[in-house]
Order: structure tokens, then sequence, then C-alpha cells
């Protein structure tokens, strides 16, 4: 019987080439196909058809609403807001009319110093047919909280479009 | 006069381990960040950006995405169609969510619309959809961080 010495052992060796090229035209399909997509986000808006049955929601309290209008120029472009929250009716027409406006909804909800307020308001738009709807947004972030620092400070939450495409 | 006789070629043989390494590391990371969702997303709308909208926490139960376009026309599920003509498709994706048993109102209607687009036809589009009893609606922006 012939027994193999332990130096007769040989190296096996793979041939890799194959792999490496399908890996590289793996690698190659991956970066050009990739693309970098902005990282996108929401603002929720819950907004029931109106109908003549009462309301299931029945408040002890009726929230505050706060109607704010949006106003269009020659070149679609936001001209003014109109803010009227029930007691107080202001203008905004110069070029920081979004901060008043947060500054506005700030003060209404913060009247009474109870921070928990702000759940009870609602801001309801009307806002210009034409009026490009990057301002729209702007005015909706407005309404929504202010940056304060690296905080963000929730204001309302509750925002309704006022339906005027069928009046 | 002498010459050196050539001597004898030897393959040299680089060690190819952590070129493969590398290489499969790539291409995980390019698999895992590849995004296959591109049907819903039409990728000429340019949204609006902001800095306070939220990103989405939670996947809704079921969600139609709608991308509007400046001219009006809405982009969905890979047809483009006429906010008018818009009634029975959002009424066959409400039927779809109904046999999955999700409410109507637990649909979440996200509307990817162009900066450009005029306010009143997305107000248009949102009557439009409430017509289909829908109601819960997501104006999708671009985040700016």
């Amino acid at each position: 019987m012939k027994f193999l010495k332990k130096d007769q052992t040989e190296e096996i060796k793979l041939n890799m080439t194959a792999m490496i090229d399908i890996v590289f035209q793996l690698l190659v399909f991956f970066i050009m196909t990739f693309k970098v997509t902005a990282m996108e986000a929401d603002f929720n808006i819950r907004m029931p058809a109106a109908s003549d049955a009462p309301p299931e929601e029945i408040f002890e309290v009726p929230p505050t609403v706060i109607y704010v209008n949006l106003r269009a120029g020659q070149e679609r472009e936001i001209a003014g807001i109109d803010v009227d929250d029930g007691v107080n009716q202001k203008s905004f027409n110069d070029k920081d009319m979004y901060l008043r406006l947060t500054d506005f909804v700030e003060s209404t909800i913060t009247t009474d110093g109870d921070p928990s307020d702000a759940e009870e308001v609602e801001v309801e738009f009307t806002i210009a047919e034409v009026l490009k709807y990057r301002y729209t947004v702007q005015a909706i972030e407005a309404v929504s909280g202010k940056v304060e620092g690296d905080t963000i400070k929730t204001l309302v939450e509750k925002i309704k479009f006022r339906n005027t495409l069928n009046n | 006069m002498r010459f050196n006789r050539r001597k004898k070629s030897e393959i040299l043989e680089g060690d190819l381990t952590p070129m493969i390494d590398m290489t499969f590391q790539l291409i995980a990371f390019f698999m895992i960040i590849m995004n296959f969702s591109k049907v819903d997303r039409a990728e000429e709308i340019m949204l609006p950006t902001s800095k306070l909208a939220k990103p989405p926490q939670t996947v809704p139960d079921y969600q139609i995405i709608l991308n509007l376009n400046p001219d009006g026309t809405v982009k969905a599920g890979g047809n483009l169609n006429e906010i008018d003509l818009m009634r029975s498709l959002l009424n066959r994706e409400v039927s779809a969510a109904k046999r999955e048993g999700v409410d109507v109102a637990n649909i979440a209607v996200v509307i990817r619309s162009h900066e450009e687009t005029p306010t009143g036809q997305v107000q248009k589009l949102i009557a439009k959809c409430q017509e289909s009893d829908l109601e819960n609606f997501v104006l999708r922006v671009k985040e700016d961080r």
C-alpha cells in the first residue's frame, strides 16, 4: 500500500477570473444606476368633505380657529397675508410676512399662557387659486411651528383648506 | 561576448483577497441604498422645500401617491390623467383598500405637487379625492436641513 508523503500535498488554486469579472460588472451596474435622492417629509392634513350631517366630534369648548388668507400678486407670488383669530385682524405685506404670521399664531396660542391650548387651535387657509404651491407650503410651515436653536417648537397641527372651488 | 540566458519567467500572483472584499462591500452598499420604489415617484416633480415637515414615522395601511404637475395633470400608478378624470382611478383604489380591510378614513393620499403648480389645482385634486370619501391627506415636501 502506498501512502502520500506530507510534502507532496499540492496547493489547490481556484480560478477567480470569472467571479471577479461578474463582480466588477455588478459594481459598474450599481454605480451607473445610483442616484442621490433628497429625503422627503410630510405635512399631514385631515380634511373630510363638508356634509350636512352633524360633526362626530363634539367639543366642550369649540377650538379657536385662525383664518389665514393668502393673496397672490401678478407673478403668482405671495402678495400678502390676512389673519383673523376672531379677536384680532391683521394684514402682513412686507418681506417678513411669514415670520409675522408665525408670531401671530404663537401669540394666539399663548394668550392665556397655557401651552396645552395649542392642541385646540386650528388654522383654516383661504388661498388664491393662482398662487404658486411653494408659497402655500411656506405658509403651512409658518403656522406649523418655528425653529428655536436646535429644537422645533410645534404651534398648530390642525390645518384645513377652505374649499373655494365649489362655492 | 557573453550573453545572459533569459531567466525562466515566473508568474507573479498578487493577493486579490482585499480587493475582492472591498468590491463585495461596495456591491452590498449600493444594493442596500438602491431605491426600487421609483414607480410612484415622478422624478420631474420639483417638490417645495421645508425645514419643519416631519419625515414619515410610520407607513400608512394604504396610500395613494398622486404626482401633480404644474399643468394640472396627475401622474398616478404610471398613468397621466386630468384631475377631472381621476374619479374612476380613486374609486378603484378605495375599493382595493376596502378589500384589504383598510378603512377609507385611514387611506393616506400623498400629494407630491410641483412647487410651481397653482394651489388651486392642489385644492381641486383634494376636492376630487373628497368625492371618493378620502380625507387623510399628506402634502409631501423636500426636507431642507
